[in-house]
């Protein structure tokens, strides 16, 4: 409960650097789980994207005669540009990282009037750029557990030269998605790499939620969105899932899947483009996990996160409008 | 004549672009620029047609009352773009394919309505051909800067394809500009075009503003000058 003292308010320092901070240390677990399972190639897209956002960031500042270091210090970019690294694939090449920190923080961003103001989740909205743009490229993941050693990783991020076809796979959404007449059992027995990357995935997700879990203790954000998303992801995978199970991933397949516990703690719970009252998060989240159902269900895009979020950051200031919280002793 | 003329062209290709300034026939607009030679395809189809239009409404403007002018404006631009819709089937067939219903849909684009209904109908015959002819370039050259952007991102490309539009000869014009090139499906997706657009109207908003300043420090010069002689002759 928010409790509201009269004048004079103390003021908290500066909420957005601590609470940024406290975001990308909850986002460790979840990172090394990552690393260790996918190699050094999310380390690059972290690195780069960084060095670029904060380049981009710092750049804009200058073009717009703002105070550079002011905005540089309260780490929204680097929240940006950090999370962006983590959704794409782990064999991104360097003008795959730029061109998507370019639209996340540029055109995401700061083409809206910078931090506060915009619609769209700036690193879904890169990610999305990136997606419909270079669908090839983007859907490159290694085996789990195989991957390229530092210095071949190096050479294939600045050149794509390197013996990759050996290690690249289809994720298993991919795969669960193009049965082509098997059952999902069937297909599952059938390719026993699939399945390491599924434990994989499962590990990755586990390290996410605890770190989400411990953002939602620090009281960074609300549990009524995660909470509302997750709920939606699992009803839908219930409601045709239950009744089909050999056509339709079962719900925990969905929730420990592709980008479910980074998008539902670390991206949908974004304070600028979501829903701002409480039940307007309840919408916004469980809006998404429906969305996140059918886009991966019936869509033809590999994971699904990234585009409901977007669909609904564009639904978040009506949901805003008809869910404004009454004011005490207001008839509604 | 002179200054009026000059005053008509300024106005179709920057102060009142039909394309950056009136935001009109935007739909076109976006949906065939993906390249070069469709855009220059569809500026001098539209280009042709609001002239053809222009002239034709101002000769008929003292005789339509002015309650069914607005049918009778979308009658004549109707029959002009299906006589355009069945040139371009004779003489660029392949081109005629590309455009597909982007061609009929010229009728509805609101740049030539509005061009009939605000300059046409109430000036005389070479005024109005001679606006139709200036808001027709500004479109076409948004078109085409517009095209010539999505196609280098897009594809790498420029001039590709001219052959469409020129025939044989043309077919080898195209510049690669950059050799493996992977494409950026974005730029040639509709989001590209909104978005180049976007940048096409800040460049203008950019020169505007730029043009303005100009402006009023030569304004600011005459006025302290004249202030100058006032106060003198005052004390």
């Amino acid at each position: 409960m928010m409790r509201f003292f009269s004048s004079p308010h103390l003021h908290g320092g500066n909420r957005s650097q601590k609470i940024m901070l406290l975001v990308i240390v909850a986002a460790l677990p979840g990172i090394l789980t990552q690393l260790y399972w996918f190699g050094y190639g999310t380390l690059f897209n972290i690195i780069w994207a960084t060095l670029l956002g904060l380049l981009m960031e710092a750049g804009v500042m200058i073009l717009r005669r703002r105070p550079v270091g002011f905005f540089l210090k309260d780490g929204s970019v680097v929240v940006t540009t950090l999370l962006l690294a983590l959704a794409l694939p782990p064999m991104s090449p360097w003008w795959l990282v730029t061109t998507a920190t370019l639209f996340a923080v540029i055109f995401g961003k700061h083409i809206y009037g910078g931090l506060g103001n915009n619609p769209f989740n700036p690193a879904m909205l890169g990610y999305a750029i990136c997606l419909i743009s270079f669908p090839v490229s983007m859907t490159v993941w290694t085996a789990a557990g195989q991957y390229l050693n530092l210095a071949d990783q190096w050479l294939w991020f600045w050149t794509e030269q390197g013996q990759i076809d050996a290690i690249t796979q289809a994720t298993p959404l991919d795969v669960i998605k193009h049965l082509s007449g098997s059952t999902i059992g069937e297909m599952w027995s059938a390719n026993p790499d699939v399945v390491a990357y599924k434990a994989a995935m499962l590990w990755i997700n586990i390290a996410y939620l605890v770190g989400g879990i411990a953002l939602l203790f620090l009281k960074v954000f609300t549990w009524h969105a995660p909470v509302a998303m997750l709920a939606g992801l699992a009803v839908m995978a219930f409601l045709f899932g239950a009744g089909e199970p050999d056509l339709y991933a079962s719900a925990t397949d969905h929730l420990f899947l592709g980008a479910t516990m980074l998008g539902a703690f670390f991206i949908i719970t974004d304070p600028v483009s979501s829903a701002t009252s409480r039940n307007g998060k309840l919408i916004f989240g469980a809006g998404i996990g429906i969305l996140t159902y059918i886009i991966r269900t019936w869509g033809n895009y590999p994971d699904a996160v990234a585009f409901a979020v977007l669909l609904m950051n564009l639904a978040a200031p009506l949901i805003d409008q008809y869910t404004r919280p009454k004011a005490y002793g207001q008839q509604s | 004549m002179q200054s009026a003329t000059k005053q008509l062209f300024t106005d179709g290709l920057w102060k009142n672009n039909p394309a950056l300034v009136q935001l009109l026939g935007l739909c076109p607009l976006l949906a065939v620029t993906n390249n070069v030679v469709n855009a220059l395809g569809l500026g001098i189809v539209t280009t042709l047609v609001m002239v053809a239009a222009n002239g034709l409404v101002s000769m008929t403007r003292n005789r339509v009352n002015s309650d069914v002018r607005l049918p009778t404006f979308v009658m004549i631009i109707a029959a002009l773009v299906t006589i355009a819709e069945l040139l371009m089937q004779a003489f660029t067939y392949e081109l005629y394919l590309i455009l597909g219903i982007f061609i009929p849909l010229i009728v509805t684009n609101c740049a030539i309505l509005g061009r009939a209904e605000a300059y046409a109908c109430k000036n005389p015959v070479v005024p109005a051909l001679l606006d139709g002819f200036a808001m027709g370039v500004g479109f076409s050259v948004v078109l085409i800067l517009l095209g010539a952007m999505r196609e280098i991102l897009g594809q790498g490309t420029l001039f590709a394809d001219m052959h469409l539009l020129f025939g044989e000869p043309a077919r080898d014009w195209t510049i690669t500009l950059f050799t493996n090139y992977q494409g950026f499906l974005f730029a040639i997706l509709p989001p590209g075009a909104f978005i180049g657009m976007g940048l096409l109207i800040a460049l203008k908003n950019i020169g505007d503003t730029q043009l303005a300043k100009r402006q009023q420090v030569s304004d600011k010069s005459t006025k302290e000058s004249r202030r100058i002689r006032v106060t003198g002759t005052i004390t």
